[in-house]
């Protein structure tokens, strides 16, 4: 059963996350950068410790018990993937390295095969360059274009100059659910609808969405979507690709070894079913195991109640970061996540998150990886400070006052 | 060459007395570059920018009478502090012993604990850029 917001007990919550309780730099660690990497929860670093110690083995073709073992607990992260996001099949789950490396697999097994010259890719101005880059490697082989939808002054994406974008030459569409610099929260339902229409495929980089927002990929109708599991409380090291089936058995592998074949010999190889072709190698085996109790843990407190916990930091932040003199928000989205981007006139970022973490606070500072929206907004960077379901409004008082404090110093 | 060790051991005994104390390091290290002064306007041009440093570093040399005058800037305060020290300990001296020069004093002060690794690789970046003005000068006054 989900509790609702205000019944959610922030301090016995902040107990599962042992990190959040140290000093640093003589002060009480206060950690905003959670769009980075949000902590991890104590259940996934007990499973972490638990498959070094009862369970490690390799996955898959072993008959020993430690392998059956591994494998069993391996596949149920699948299963729990695969309800998390709600795809028709749990076989539709890839297990990558992290966003990037889905994104990549895509990029390169898809897009080798049905990108030509005069295709178009459709992108947004606030992608980051892991959903940027990719795209950009496959169209300097195939020819293939890249074209921009572009943002408004608050950091949203203009809907009819998207409109105007897509053509029959549109091959594919891939943009984020959520921007990790801005906050913005896309309208991906309809971004997937409008692509649909010219049968342009559709990849959602879901790295910000998953921890705070239900994700149904059978709702959003697109073809991939990919996501973290270091920014939803779990491990580093393990990413998410979800395919369509008919999509992930048309498209070749995108690496080749073990576990991926079905017969090999010098002269021709067979590949193996999905999500097999896939999964290259021995993957980060503990990590995925750990990671369904993170999606656990995100199940059992309930997206809703993160939702409503994350809104009220926001803008709990908002109203008193607003009133300092020389607050400037990067991105000011109707539809907005638990992100505040921002600067402060006439001082540089960087001095501010140099004075911060003095100060034990964790703040992002620079580009976010998004240098085409930077550039875009004709800044080098922002200092960008990002809220969990951890964080609290004393945290966010402490955050404004060591502002305030680092301003007069610095003006 | 011994008056660059002498103004590295200046630095290294002002770091020891603030006690590690992150703050009061930045706090300092913001009034030595408000103590940088007079750069000129007219040089503050994308040509005299470090390359490899995350904020704007500006920096020109002159060279007169066997010895090399520095003068930078930066946009941010906590670099414009950091670049101080730099001037401070390489000023005034010839190209060769400019060349020569072992800049010991960051890592006795510690300080890409309070920098980071990145600031730290512009750092040296402004090192390498203020011993290649030392070469062309020395280069200079031997043809």
């Amino acid at each position: 059963m989900e509790v609702t917001a205000h019944e959610i007990d922030v301090q016995s919550l902040r107990k599962r996350f042992p990190i959040l309780n140290q000093e640093v730099n003589g002060k009480p660690l206060i950690y905003f950068d959670n769009a980075a990497s949000s902590q991890t929860v104590d259940t996934v670093v007990r499973s972490l410790i638990e498959f070094y110690e009862k369970d490690h083995a390799n996955i898959h073709r072993g008959i020993h018990t430690l392998a059956e073992r591994s494998t069993k607990k391996f596949e149920e992260t699948r299963e729990s993937v695969h309800l998390f996001i709600n795809s028709p099949e749990a076989d539709e789950i890839i297990f990558t390295k992290g966003t990037t490396e889905s994104i990549n697999l895509v990029a390169h097994s898809w897009g080798s095969i049905n990108l030509k010259e005069g295709d178009e890719i459709i992108l947004s101005q606030i992608e980051h360059h892991s959903n940027i880059v990719p795209w950009q490697l496959i169209a300097q082989k195939t020819g293939a274009k890249i074209k921009v939808i572009p943002i408004n002054d608050r950091g949203e994406l203009l809907i009819e100059a998207y409109e105007k974008l897509l053509s029959p030459q549109t091959k594919l569409v891939a943009f984020n659910y959520i921007s990790n610099s801005l906050g913005t929260i896309n309208p991906a339902k309809e971004i997937v609808a409008l692509a649909n229409e010219f049968d342009a495929v559709t990849l959602i980089d879901a790295a910000q969405a998953s921890p705070h927002t239900k994700i149904d990929v059978q709702d959003l109708n697109c073809d991939f979507l990919a996501f973290s599991s270091h920014k939803m409380y779990g491990p580093t090291g393990v990413g998410i690709l979800y395919g369509r089936r008919a999509m992930l058995e048309a498209i070749p592998p995108y690496q080749g070894g073990g576990e991926m074949i079905k017969d090999v010999s010098f002269d021709s190889t067979s590949y193996n079913d999905i999500p097999y072709k896939f999964e290259a190698g021995t993957p980060n085996i503990g990590e995925v195991i750990a990671f369904k109790s993170a999606i656990d843990f995100i199940n059992e407190l309930g997206h809703s109640v993160i939702e409503s916990q994350e809104n009220e930091l926001l803008q709990y932040a908002m109203n008193k970061l607003s009133a300092i003199e020389g607050f400037i928000p990067i991105g000011t989205a109707r539809s907005k996540a638990a992100v505040i981007s921002f600067l402060v006139e006439g001082i540089h970022t960087y001095d501010l998150g140099q004075f911060l973490d003095a100060k034990g606070i964790a703040v992002r500072t620079g580009h976010h990886c998004t240098q085409p929206l930077m550039e875009h907004l004709g800044i080098d960077g922002t200092v960008r400070a990002s809220f969990s379901v951890y964080n609290t409004k004393e945290e966010i008082d402490s955050f404004t006052n060591a502002l305030r404090s680092i301003i007069s110093k610095l003006r | 060459m011994n008056q660059i060790k002498d103004r590295q051991e200046e630095i290294i005994e002002e770091f020891s007395m603030l006690d590690g104390n992150m703050e009061m390091i930045l706090n300092y290290i913001i009034e030595l570059g408000e103590e940088l002064s007079g750069f000129p306007d007219q040089e503050r041009v994308d040509e005299n920018i470090v390359k490899g440093c995350q904020s704007k570093v500006w920096l020109v040399a002159s060279y007169a009478n066997g010895r090399i005058q520095y003068k930078a800037d930066s946009n941010a305060a906590i670099t414009r502090g950091l670049v101080s020290l730099l001037v401070r300990v390489l000023n005034q001296s010839s190209p060769q012993d400019v060349i020569d020069a072992e800049v010991y004093f960051p890592k006795q002060i510690e300080m890409d604990r309070f920098i980071g690794t990145q600031r730290s690789n512009g750092f040296a970046s402004m090192i390498k850029q203020m011993k290649m003005y030392a070469v062309v000068f020395l280069a200079k006054q031997k043809s």
